[in-house]
């Protein structure tokens, strides 16, 4: 078995709650990310879900080390990220790269497109010679569907697709082994999305790229990903391969994320019962105690509210594991949910 | 267009490349100006005022403008031969205007220089770096901001040794740049939390990458509007300074001018030209120094420049 290229055991991200302006006290924590930890296999896509505020932006910036782990660690190629010097992680910046949600605020408006996919080279000038530069900038933007004449436009002269290709191109210009993409089109139209998806994925074969691809889109996650992992409130909840995880998901709250995805056909859509979950996420300054899908869960007992579920393998297969106390497989288009557990005269109907 | 030449040719040198496209970024911008009436015309009265800046010493040879060899009658109203009138000394009024444009506009703009340096500096670092040494730089900003600023000038001038052309601008200098700091300061607040400078610290980038290439462009068009106003307030600080007798006695500034009209009674004798035009002429320049300064701001800042 390979090695995986990056390793995230076991990372917390707390953010203290503090009161007071002089005498700062602590009276609480968010815990946006709370122990999570998945390995990456050299040019594998992981996809990540979750609604807003489950912390997935947040494990962004933590593997980007645009911030501090509270605790746990990142091995990117065997190495301790924590561990690294200034230098040495400067260095090692050059290997994974982001590219961010929003394509108008993401590019810097007073520069033009040619300083901002050569900023990389600016950042690390031992890449390549100076005169070299501008050959480069303009093969990167032909490799992301530009027009390499226009590298002294600015940004604003651009649709949003198209600003959306120069985040992807400066993502490129350093040769990176990892991108991790945060939601790289979820501002974008449904059109103008699967041109840029296809591009990741056209991108992926020609460099050898792995990504972590953040998403709360499970069509858009399902089409680019290898292996998906779902996140609720800072944990993951269940991980497993595309397909398993899309045709048969056995965690309840992945279940009820999929049965939310729209189907663009109306005879399936009439057949399929939607699982609508009940109340809001929970404040992540005060996660419920056990399992922290309990509050919204249709199969909540006892032993949820007083035991935290581990992350088990589910099935025979490998690959696909679920942190539920009940996990239970189940293709998202039978008509099995119980009935009176949800209680479905109650849930609003579309 | 740039890219066209630049593309096909070869290898004629980064430098070249680099100046040529200064050069077209430049003529392009003066396109774009020629077409803001405002700005024109603020252009042409500083044009018309740094001309006879310039041209003083041949319009008007030293001589004219000296107390002992003045040659016109004492506060004559204009005339022909001298077309503003004269002081009480007998002194062109014409004369000794052009000569105070050289005074006026030197200390305006080396004083503006000094305090868009030190405020665009300490702004953006104080807006930059977190923790103590940021907040240092703050704080030394407001205390620079609530130092009253005639006490403050008046203290520093004399110990710095009134009455040098030097001295007065560097207490302008180094007393109005607060403002600039605190204004500044809140806009590199506003950019450092854009996210493409949490892209650039993603690509491993320094602090003095950030704060010169992400920072200082973008609060760039803030420091020239800026500019026009402290310019704006330098020249009146002059006048302020020489009109409380700080400035250097034997160049005749605008400020000195109405500081002698003030003391000799020229109100009560009804002198208007001993006193309306050295006043006109602050206000002239103040004003095309910031219908120059909008007309900048708008090319400066794509997002306000139409192409």
């Amino acid at each position: 078995m390979p090695e995986p290229i990056l390793r995230v055991e076991n990372v917390v991200k707390h953010y203290p709650l503090t009161r007071g302006i002089i005498f700062k006290k602590e009276i609480g924590q968010v815990r946006a990310v709370d122990g999570v930890s998945f390995d990456l296999m050299p040019g594998e896509t992981l996809g990540i879900v979750g609604e807003s505020g489950c912390g997935k932006s947040t494990l962004a910036r933590l593997v980007m080390k645009l911030e501090d782990p509270t605790s746990g660690q990142i091995w990117f190629e065997g190495e301790d990220m924590a561990h690294l010097g200034p230098k040495a992680m400067r260095a090692k910046r050059r290997d994974i790269q982001i590219v961010l949600q929003d394509p108008y605020t993401s590019l810097n408006p007073r520069m033009t497109v040619g300083d901002i996919v050569g900023e990389p080279f600016d950042i690390h000038p031992s890449v390549l010679p100076k005169g070299d530069r501008k050959r480069a900038v303009q093969d990167l933007l032909e490799v992301v569907g530009l027009n390499p004449e226009h590298i002294n436009r600015y940004p604003h002269q651009f649709s949003g697709g198209q600003r959306q290709r120069i985040g992807i191109a400066r993502g490129l210009a350093l040769k990176p082994k990892i991108i991790v993409c945060d939601e790289p089109v979820s501002a974008l139209d449904v059109s103008v999305q699967a041109q840029v998806i296809n591009l990741f994925e056209s991108l992926q074969n020609e460099f050898n790229l792995t990504y972590i691809f953040i998403a709360h889109d499970l069509s858009v996650v399902r089409h680019i990903s290898d292996r998906v992992g779902v996140m609720y409130l800072g944990k993951i909840v269940e991980v497993g391969d595309e397909a398993s995880i899309y045709e048969h998901p056995s965690h309840p709250y992945t279940q009820a994320l999929l049965s939310a995805v729209p189907v663009p056909d109306p005879v399936g859509r009439d057949e399929r019962k939607r699982i609508v979950l009940q109340g809001d996420v929970p404040s992540p300054a005060n996660p419920p105690s056990g399992c922290r899908f309990r509050t919204r869960c249709w199969k909540v007992q006892d032993i949820c509210a007083e035991q935290e579920p581990p992350l088990v393998q589910i099935g025979t297969a490998g690959g696909q594991y679920a942190a539920c106390h009940f996990p239970q497989e189940r293709d998202i288009l039978d008509n099995d949910v119980p009935t009176a557990a949800l209680d479905l005269s109650e849930m609003p109907q579309e | 267009m740039a890219s066209d030449q630049q593309t096909g040719g070869a290898p004629q040198g980064r430098r070249a490349i680099a100046r040529a496209r200064r050069r077209e970024a430049l003529a392009r911008g003066w396109g774009q100006f020629r077409t803001r009436r405002a700005g024109m015309a603020g252009l042409g009265i500083l044009l018309f005022f740094t001309l006879s800046a310039l041209l003083a010493p041949v319009l008007f040879p030293p001589e004219t403008i000296s107390v002992t060899r003045a040659t016109g009658e004492l506060l004559a109203p204009p005339s022909g031969e001298f077309w503003l009138g004269t002081d009480d000394s007998g002194r062109s009024m014409l004369a000794l205007l052009a000569w105070g444009a050289r005074v006026s506009l030197t200390v305006g703009i080396a004083a503006t220089l000094i305090s868009m340096v030190i405020g665009t500096s300490v702004g953006i670092a104080s807006g930059h770096y977190h923790g103590f040494g940021g907040a240092a730089l703050q704080r030394l900003t407001d205390w620079v901001l609530v130092i009253p600023f005639l006490p403050l000038a008046i203290v520093l001038a004399t110990v710095l040794g009134g009455g040098s052309t030097v001295t007065i601008i560097v207490v302008i200098g180094v007393t109005s740049w607060a403002g600039t700091a605190r204004l500044i300061r809140a806009q590199t607040l506003s950019v450092e939390g854009r996210p493409y400078l949490e892209r650039s610290r993603a690509l491993g980038s320094g602090n003095w990458h950030q704060m010169t290439r992400h920072v200082l462009p973008n609060v760039f068009p803030l420091v020239l509007a800026n500019t026009t106003l402290t310019v704006a307030i330098a020249i009146l600080s002059e006048t302020t300074l020489s009109f409380l007798g700080l400035g250097d006695p034997l160049r005749p500034s605008w400020g000195a001018t109405l500081d002698q009209a003030f003391s000799n009674g020229a109100v009560s004798a009804g002198a208007w030209w001993y006193i309306g035009p050295p006043g006109l002429c602050v206000v002239l320049v103040v004003l095309s120094f910031t219908m120059i300064g909008r007309a900048l701001e708008q090319i400066v800042n794509p997002r306000l420049g139409g192409q």
